[in-house]
């Protein structure tokens, strides 16, 4: 495979997309898969080819849309005319409407107008709902692997490397570390015993799914990304550590890597060049924690998945004691666009401080739920409101949840506030991975925040005392308050237990599992002391008072 | 690492200045210096873990609380062992370990010889504020010398470690998750049925509660000898 070899199988791709008049994509990612877009395909190709329109009209599967609130979802490419909630008895409408114009009933018609729609900005999802993610030449046809090849063949790594560190890119994992300087540390790691791109993706935040949508509808951006990775750092085996409850991206994840291997994209000798990369995909058993880069480590190598102490920092010393590269889903699809570009290009989008886009998965609340893309410096309330369409049934926008289990609550003061890492931390929450659940007046904060800590208390992996013990307590001092059988002494020391749990637990999971009380405190206090004092729950989610000592 | 090459650094610890080799632990150093640091899982000859946080200290210009006994010491470093901030977590911390289970210790074969039982009179608790959770825990008593009482147990992982580091044998391991997590013979069989435990007894000296104990011991006659193990680490690694 050499660079004339890959202009051709994407000319030939698009010659064979070209004789198509007319284009029918559906949505094959989890969430339309789920609401059975299968059988919308199944239908639509059965009328096409009832119709004898073979020739003219293609009916294709694609990845996420983004709108997976109206799914499943179909359109006729480049989303000029979109449908919703379609079902297989839909097919002959779609296709009256594609080719012969035919007006759509109202039903299925989505506007692809909507602010949902044109209010993004898409560099992470821009093959998301055009090309089959199934397919290598699909991806190829697009452009794929031309960043690949151009930085193995008119690039050094180091080279490479400084276009990242321009770039401004951060890890999109929730951190945001700088990428460039991560990758440059693990560069100049001596590693003698080879070197390890492992990407992180572990989604496991109660309400995302960035992750997964990006690695079912374009798994092979993942792979170019990690490829570029390696070349830049010098490793030459990698590894995709994915939830055993993502089987669809498990599987397109698996079909790539024999894709791209058969056409020499990966494998030995990449491209014709002297460097090779082979990457395996690896199941986690579905725990929170293996997210963290040192249990995730130790769960590849077979062990139970517990943090260590850092350092030593995975760049260092990672997988098998050798220096390793870990960076999250969406960081590694950002890297194809930014070679092919340069990193200025990149560098010119978004805020000071917070580069390019961020993909959230918005859930909860609100009217638009689905997948979004934005530029850094968005504020909340585009999103929200623009984006996301407001809150439904005419209730009243109370607070916006980011970053997870992790991440703070947001109350309306602050809708206005430019969206981005430090923004969000400076108001009590964080970036996270992207997952924004949004929450109207029938939400209990003090409720949300046990939640929360339920979820933590059930995923601390019990290695360190804080965080094993700590966040049981404060679930039950949480199971208190709302039961309302709570007194002031329990807030405080729901309170002095969150401090503990925050400075002395060893890895991230513990550090942040008390940020959703801190920040609910914060902005909520009046809710706890009202579940307290007055033992009720103004949003009347809570369950009425019970007598003392039916605690939790 | 030869003598040779090993870099000596001077830091300061609780505001005296000492030297130390580059590989050692702040622990270590502390220790070597007579500087008090409490420590729970931490045992000298096995490998440190840094999961009872116990040993947190702070360091200046570090905003994050480090364990001691994995933080190597570093040139110019001033650490601070014993802050106000840090006896107020170590004494929340040892108290939620003892709300954690049942640690009742007038009834214990360990009373008076626990690792717990001391580092709370050492940090001057008195009573416990935090609620006790109580769960309940099985006793394994299948074992032919020895018994099991996870009620008694802080899963600072000892055993696990001393088994598999020194023994070899790898007969302790940890299942579950959060509070759920408990030590497991073999997979998760009892004590008395596993195939691979040598009933060599190390896993029980090295407790430091009263959670791994001599059967027919009465209450408070379960001490512990652990002098062995920095014995046995040293002639494993072939050491002088």
């Amino acid at each position: 495979m050499n660079q004339e070899d890959l202009k051709e199988i994407a000319e030939k791709q698009k010659e064979a997309n070209a004789p198509f008049e007319h284009n029918i994509h559906v949505c094959v990612a989890a969430s339309c898969l789920s609401s059975h877009s299968d059988q919308v395909m199944t239908a639509l190709d059965q009328e096409v080819k009832k119709r004898g329109l073979e020739q003219c009209c293609k009916v294709k599967g694609v990845g996420c849309m983004g709108l997976c609130a109206a799914g499943p979802l179909v359109s006729s490419g480049n989303n000029e005319k979109m449908f919703q909630n379609v079902t297989a008895m839909d097919a002959a409408a779609i296709v009256d409407n594609v080719v012969d114009e035919k007006p759509a009933p109202a039903a299925i018609v989505l506007d692809s107008k909507l602010p949902f729609f044109r209010g993004q900005k898409k560099i992470v999802l821009e093959n998301c709902g055009e090309i089959d993610p199934e397919k290598i030449e699909d991806y190829i046809a697009v452009g794929g692997y031309e960043a690949l090849f151009h930085a193995l063949t008119s690039m050094t790594p180091a080279q490479v490397i400084e276009q990242i560190s321009k770039s401004g890119l951060r890890g999109r994992g929730g951190a945001g570390f700088p990428t460039g300087l991560k990758w440059s540390t693990v560069a100049k790691a001596p590693g003698t015993k080879g070197k390890y791109v492992i990407c992180n993706a572990d989604e496991g935040d109660p309400g995302a799914f960035m992750d997964r949508s990006v690695l079912e509808s374009d798994p092979h951006r993942i792979l170019e990304g990690m490829a570029i990775a390696a070349y830049a750092v010098g490793a030459n085996k990698g590894y995709i550590y994915c939830r055993a409850e993502y089987p669809l991206a498990v599987k397109r994840l698996k079909d790539a890597i024999k894709q791209a291997e058969k056409l020499g994209v990966l494998g030995n000798e990449v491209c014709d060049t002297r460097f090779s990369f082979r990457v395996e995909v690896r199941l986690g058993a579905g725990a929170f924690v293996c997210g963290e880069e040192t249990a995730l480590i130790a769960s590849i190598e077979g062990n139970r998945g517990t943090p260590r102490p850092r350092p030593p920092f995975p760049a260092q010393s990672g997988l098998w004691g050798t220096p390793t590269l870990i960076n999250n889903v969406e960081t590694f699809a950002n890297i194809a666009p930014i070679v092919r570009n340069g990193g200025d290009w990149f560098a010119g989008i978004g805020t000071e401080k917070s580069k390019g886009t961020k993909v959230f998965a918005l859930a909860g609340r609100v009217t638009n739920t689905g997948l979004i893309e934005v530029p850094m410096g968005v504020s909340l309330r585009e999103i929200v409101y623009k984006l996301g369409g407001g809150i439904p049934d005419g209730r009243k926008f109370k607070a916006v949840q980011t970053g997870g289990p992790s991440g703070g609550c947001i109350p309306e003061q602050y809708l206005d506030m430019a969206v981005d890492y430090e923004s969000l931390a400076s108001v009590g929450s964080i970036m996270g991975s992207g997952g924004m659940i949004v929450m109207d007046d029938s939400s209990c904060m003090v409720d949300v925040a046990k939640y929360f800590m339920d979820f933590c208390m059930s995923e601390s992996c019990g290695k360190c005392v804080p965080c094993r013990v700590g966040t049981a307590h404060m679930y039950d001092l949480l199971a208190k308050i709302t039961n309302g059988t709570a007194s002031q002494e329990d807030l405080a020391m729901l309170e002095r237990i969150a401090e503990v749990v925050k400075f002395t637990s060893l890895c991230g999971l513990g550090q942040t599992s008390p940020n959703p009380v801190f920040s609910t405190l914060r902005y909520f206090r009046d809710e706890y002391l009202n579940h307290i004092e007055r033992k009720s729950c103004g949003a009347g989610v809570c369950s009425q008072p019970k007598a003392a000592g039916v605690g939790a | 690492m030869s003598p040779a090459s090993v870099e000596i650094k001077t830091l300061k610890i609780d505001g005296r200045d000492v030297g130390a080799r580059e590989d050692q632990t702040i622990l270590e150093v502390a220790l070597e210096n007579g500087i008090y640091i409490p420590t729970l899982c931490h045992l000298e000859g096995l490998t440190e873990i840094g999961a009872c946080r116990i040993c947190l200290v702070e360091v200046k210009g570090t905003p994050k609380l480090l364990p001691a006994c994995v933080t190597r010491v570093q040139e110019g470093m001033e650490v601070m062992v014993n802050s106000e901030r840090l006896q107020n977590y170590r004494k929340v911390i040892v108290e939620l370990l003892f709300s954690e289970r049942n640690h009742i210790c007038s009834v214990c074969v360990s009373n008076g010889h626990c690792d717990l039982q001391s580092m709370a009179q050492k940090l001057g608790i008195t009573h416990i504020s935090v609620p006790y959770r109580h769960p309940h825990m099985p006793v394994d008593a299948s074992h032919e010398r020895y018994i099991n009482d996870h009620n008694r147990c802080i899963l600072c992982t000892r055993c696990v470690r001393v088994c598999h580091e020194i023994e070899g044998a790898h007969t302790w391991d940890v299942t579950g998750r959060g509070s759920q997590a408990k030590v497991i013979t073999d997979l998760n069989t009892a004590w008395g049925e596993s195939d691979t435990c040598t009933s060599c007894g190390k896993c029980v000296q090295v407790c430091p509660t009263g959670a791994l104990s001599e059967k027919g011991k009465s209450v408070s006659e379960m001490s512990k000898r652990r002098q062995f193990l920095p014995y046995l680490t040293l002639m494993r690694e072939g050491r002088p």
